[in-house]
């Protein structure tokens, strides 16, 4: 095994830039998406029939198809429309269509807000009724109350299976290189394979980053669960 | 423009090979390796322990391209130092088949290992006591209350595997997505907007497989379930 | 007594396949069907162009049967090397890099390469009139080479896609100001096109041993001298007999591409 090819400086600085490619687009989407995903949690659980709909449609076409193609869709779909090509030079508003790295980050975060939503709404849906009919009877506004019972126990609960999403994500960050001009982790192997034949040293290398990257997260929301989850961790001790 | 869409129509029935096929060697990768997590033998614990950290930590499309280029390398080189044996090609179908059945084995390992978990110990043990051997406790005690746990879990991941078979078209397998790309961009100068049309009736073929297959799990899960009274908070 | 007749059994089976020459009846092709008109495929989704023709000519000369394989370009090599296919008959130009890993033909074609950009943009052609420029180039190909050693040298924004026709839609689209490309192929997959009515070709045709070498060949593994010997002489065959001629005029009438 040619463990030196990768090791020289070019391709390490190659490895390096796509790490921060795809930890940028990570970051950029988690944030994104993280945020649309809290009034989209509400609108979903909502009894109003005009606000539950839309959301639940979005979640349901976003989690039905794959995100290669979502990805696609943004960056050659609507990146080659007339109507958007025409005014992208011009306006702010479609300015971004233009650039790669801009759609990947969109198609990256609507999935994340689809998937999020779907979570939160659960969570949301799981918090223990008697808390809800306590603090009507306290006299809280319906606002009053999701801001203060509902999101904090609904956001906590949901630690768990969001930590699966993030993780998801950052391994769906393998996707980027599929737009051209944007490099990530899995574009540098691709590229390394490419130009030297040498597909286990390249792959190996870019899953023991992804393994890496990984097992921090994994231990970030370990020690997140610990400090916002405490309560409802199972009994220590007799 | 209908030859086109045909084609990539002829895409998704390969798609739901990839998917089927895959989904075997998952069902059949999770099975052993949920025996092999609740059973008592230390070693087989390790292993499939490591198995199911590894593949959960790398991507698939990483693990897809490592089996494809890497093994059909290796593959090659031991032939060859074997003697002068005919090539045996790793096409991208079966590369695409193993990869997607190897990763979601590990999945799968999970959730019928919670499933096994979930079973009253309280049976099993009656089962034995009545002198039943171990692979007659399975089959006839913990399997068919298995399937029943294990189907909201499988389901997910049956949907989450059924959506990764697209990456297969970045194997050059002519898939949907593979051949609504193709199209796109050949039929630019006939079609307007020709990307945007052929990647989005791809996405409708993806969304109906999806629907259906939600709809057929529902309904097993509801025949699965009958007779038992679900807890619900 | 079964053991030592399998063990017989299995040696002589080594034997045999390692004694016998590759008999080729049947030749798989790789082919990129994304570079019109030397290799597409119509909307059926059956390959043709001038290299797909020429394939079925070369093999009909062998007396073998041709069966086609898609490849994306910058993973042409590669499969070969793994055995995915025998040979290659896809625009492939014969370079000194790629003479180190693969063996070639003589050449089928000879055209040259040359920059195309937008009509607006002031330049002679040369690396330095381009900086600060996007350029869509071919991964993997000899332009990419080309514009990565020379181009992106001077500052020019060299950007690699899968597929040359992938190159098309994002100049259509606007996010690149250029391609360097062959010019056969963007006559014909562009500049001929409604799309490409405001690009215009700029500076000389590009002739660049070092980056284009000479022309285009057949590319094999190396081992495989009697496939060689057996498509060098269908290409002078087929030179001799007009069915080159035949198959040029069908696919770039009036061009001469078999070049010097």
């Amino acid at each position: 095994m040619e463990f030196d090819v990768i090791l020289r400086p070019e391709n390490l600085r190659m490895y390096w830039e796509g790490c921060v490619n795809s930890l940028a687009l990570l970051l950029v989407s988690l944030c994104a998406g993280g945020l649309l995903s809290l009034p989209m949690a509400l609108a979903r659980v909502s009894a109003r029939a005009w606000l539950r709909g839309p959301v639940w449609l979005f979640t349901y076409v976003l989690r039905g198809t794959p995100l290669l193609i979502q990805v696609y869709l943004i960056y050659y779909g609507l990146g080659q429309m007339e109507y958007i090509q025409a005014r992208w030079d011009d306006s702010w508003l479609w300015r971004g269509f233009k650039e790669p790295f801009f759609c990947a980050a969109l198609a990256f975060s609507l999935n994340t807000c689809a998937y999020t939503t779907e979570l939160l709404a659960g969570a949301i849906r799981h918090v223990p009724a008697g808390e809800l009919e306590a603090a009507r009877a306290c006299g809280l506004s319906e606002w009053a109350c999701i801001r203060r019972i509902v999101l904090p126990s609904a956001l906590r609960r949901s630690l768990p299976g969001y930590s699966n999403e993030v993780i998801m994500m950052l391994h769906s960050t393998s996707l980027a290189s599929t737009v051209p001009a944007l490099l990530d982790i899995t574009g540098a192997a691709r590229s390394i394979y490419a130009d030297f034949y040498l597909p286990f040293e390249a792959f190996i290398s870019a899953g023991l980053i992804y393994l890496s990257l990984t097992l921090v997260l994994v231990q970030l929301f370990r020690l997140a669960e610990q400090r916002w989850l405490a309560h409802l961790r199972p009994r220590q001790s007799v | 423009m209908t030859p086109y869409l045909l084609s990539i129509l002829e895409g998704s029935l390969l798609v739901l090979q990839v998917g089927l096929a895959s989904l075997v060697v998952a069902v059949v990768l999770g099975m052993a390796g949920a025996l092999a997590k609740t059973s008592d033998r230390p070693m087989a614990v390790w292993v499939a322990d490591v198995y199911a950290t590894v593949i959960r930590g790398v991507p698939d499309l990483v693990l897809m391209l490592l089996l494809f280029y890497g093994g059909q390398m290796g593959l090659n080189a031991l032939l060859e130092a074997l003697g002068d044996w005919p090539a045996i090609e790793i096409d991208p179908f079966a590369a695409g088949v193993l990869t997607i059945g190897f990763i979601y084995g590990a999945y799968m390992t999970e959730t019928f290992r919670g499933a096994i978990l979930a079973i009253p110990k309280g049976q099993m043990e009656a089962a034995m006591a009545f002198g039943m051997r171990p692979w007659q406790v399975f089959w006839r005690i913990t399997l068919p209350q298995m399937i029943r746990l294990a189907l909201p879990g499988f389901t997910n991941n049956w949907l989450v595997l059924m959506k990764s078979t697209a990456l297969v078209s970045l194997l050059g397998l002519q898939d949907m997505t593979y051949l609504a790309k193709q199209a796109g961009a050949a039929a630019r100068g006939e079609i307007t907007n020709a990307p945007l049309l052929f990647l989005a009736f791809a996405a409708l073929l993806y969304l109906a497989m999806t629907s259906v297959s939600m709809w057929v799990l529902g309904w097993l899960e509801k025949k699965y379930s009958m007779g038992i009274r679900l807890e619900r908070d | 007594m079964f053991k030592k007749s399998l063990l017989l059994g299995s040696i002589i089976m080594a034997a045999s396949l390692s004694a016998s020459a590759k008999d080729w009846k049947e030749i798989r092709v790789a082919i990129d069907p994304t570079y019109k008109p030397f290799t597409y495929k119509t909307a059926d989704g059956k390959p043709t162009g001038f290299d797909v023709k020429i394939a079925q000519a070369l093999c009909d000369k062998v007396k073998a049967k041709c069966v086609f394989v898609e490849q994306q370009w910058d993973a042409m090599i590669p499969g070969l090397l793994a055995k995915k296919y025998d040979t290659i008959i896809s625009s492939m130009s014969i370079t000194e890099e790629r003479l180190r890993q693969v063996a070639f033909t003589g050449k089928y074609y000879n055209t040259p390469s040359k920059v195309v950009v937008r009509k607006d943009i002031k330049t002679d052609g040369s690396p330095a009139s381009l900086t600060g420029k996007k350029i869509g180039v071919l991964k993997g190909s000899t332009q990419e080479k080309y514009a990565k050693g020379e181009l992106a040298k001077a500052g020019v924004n060299v950007v690699g896609y899968d597929a040359q026709d992938q190159v098309y839609l994002d100049i259509k689209a606007g996010r690149l100001d250029g391609t360097v490309a062959d010019v056969v192929e963007v006559q014909g997959g562009f500049l001929d096109t409604p799309d490409g009515k405001n690009y215009v070709y700029v500076g000389q045709p590009l002739r660049i041993k070092k980056y284009f070498g000479e022309g285009v060949g057949v590319a094999m593994r190396k081992g495989d001298k009697d496939l060689k010997e057996a498509l060098d002489k269908a290409i002078k065959d087929i030179r001799a007999d007009g069915t080159w001629k035949k198959i040029a005029d069908e696919f770039v009438p009036g061009v001469d591409i078999w070049g010097e």
